[in-house]
């Protein structure tokens, strides 16, 4: 018998090994969306002040959809991100409120500040299983056909945008969909 | 004075078996959706039961008291009514959360692995086992290719070994 063979036994185990030291690092919440490259669902809703708002009025660009809620505490924790996006005027966004109450909703953004174009309001949660939503926070990286590209699950803050969605956009930008 | 002196270890294995017999809480939501027939409520039980919670990451609908469970229990009694079929509502759920909304996802070429790789590794395992098994044999087969008067030879140096 050849001699490596006796080292056979060994490399498996260290490819096993491996294998699953990699997985403990992965994240289980991080679950690819179905709705990547496939058209925003139609809504017909109001936003959180009562306004009556559908696809027709979302941004003619490139914006992002945020899921938040007032019971959500990582969401106060990206809001900052949100604010200095929408004060520079990077990118706009639109927010669902998702599973809240329209007055504690109001309040929450009367004391935090309000970084969103408008914010959908979806009580019921009906709207959020169209968007495959998980829970607050998620956010969505939406192009100008109103096509969703990416999708970020928990808080999105200035490493995110950084690290995840400047290379996001910029790519968008290349293919000339901006 | 006497007193009720108990081993420590039957203590605690008392303590133990009531741990194991006191019910651990309801494991089911318990929801009041109202079904027209016996029929459309078991397919009620079976949905709920199949599909997994999407943000609690490993309980299925029935057993999560998660808002999104919630939800889509509320959406899974809604379509039930409405005569969807469970393939039609198992497609709508799929459509949006995907393979992690079953528990036994779809045979797919990314799931293949999933439901195949147990077999793979039994059949591997199974592989080794077989070869050292035969070369196990096949050492045997050889040590007995000794002719009388090895034998003999063989059998006086066992007995000789000092103990």
């Amino acid at each position: 018998m050849q001699r490596w063979k006796a080292f056979v036994p060994l490399l498996a185990f260290v490819a096993l090994a491996v294998l699953l030291w990699r997985g403990l690092y992965l994240d289980p919440k991080e679950l690819p969306s179905m709705l990547i490259d496939k058209p925003m669902p139609a809504f017909a809703l109001t936003t959180v002040e009562g306004k009556e708002v559908s696809n027709a009025d979302l941004p003619d660009g490139m914006f992002l959809l945020n899921v938040w809620g007032s019971y959500c505490l990582p969401c106060l924790v990206e809001h900052p991100t949100f604010m200095r996006l929408a004060e520079e005027g990077e990118i706009p966004v639109v927010g669902v409120n998702y599973r809240d109450r329209k007055d504690l909703a109001l309040r929450w953004l009367d004391d935090n500040g309000d970084p969103f174009a408008f914010s959908i309001l979806d009580e019921s949660g009906r709207f959020g299983i169209d968007l495959g939503v998980y829970g607050a926070p998620e956010t969505y990286l939406v192009d100008a056909n109103g096509v969703i590209r990416y999708r970020h699950v928990s808080v999105l803050d200035e490493n995110v945008w950084r690290e995840e969605f400047l290379p996001a956009i910029a790519e968008l930008q290349a293919e000339g969909s901006e | 004075m006497t007193t009720l002196r108990l081993p420590i270890s039957s203590v605690l294995a008392l303590g133990l078996l009531l741990i194991l017999l006191v019910p651990n809480g309801a494991s089911a939501q318990v929801d009041t959706f109202a079904f027209e027939t016996e029929e459309q409520q078991q397919r009620f039980r079976h949905l709920s039961n199949v599909l997994r919670c999407p943000m609690c990451q490993n309980t299925n609908l029935s057993g999560s008291s998660g808002g999104t469970a919630e939800d889509l229990r509320r959406e899974i009694h809604a379509m039930i009514i409405d005569g969807w079929t469970n393939e039609e509502i198992e497609q709508f759920m799929y459509d949006r959360y995907g393979d992690f909304i079953f528990y036994q996802p779809r045979l797919r070429a990314e799931t293949i692995l999933l439901w195949f790789g147990p077999l793979l590794f039994l059949l591997i395992g199974g592989l080794i086992a077989f070869s050292v098994w035969r070369r196990a044999k096949s050492y045997e087969d050889k040590s007995a290719d000794l002719d009388e008067e090895q034998q003999d030879r063989l059998r006086k140096l066992l007995d000789d070994k000092p103990l």
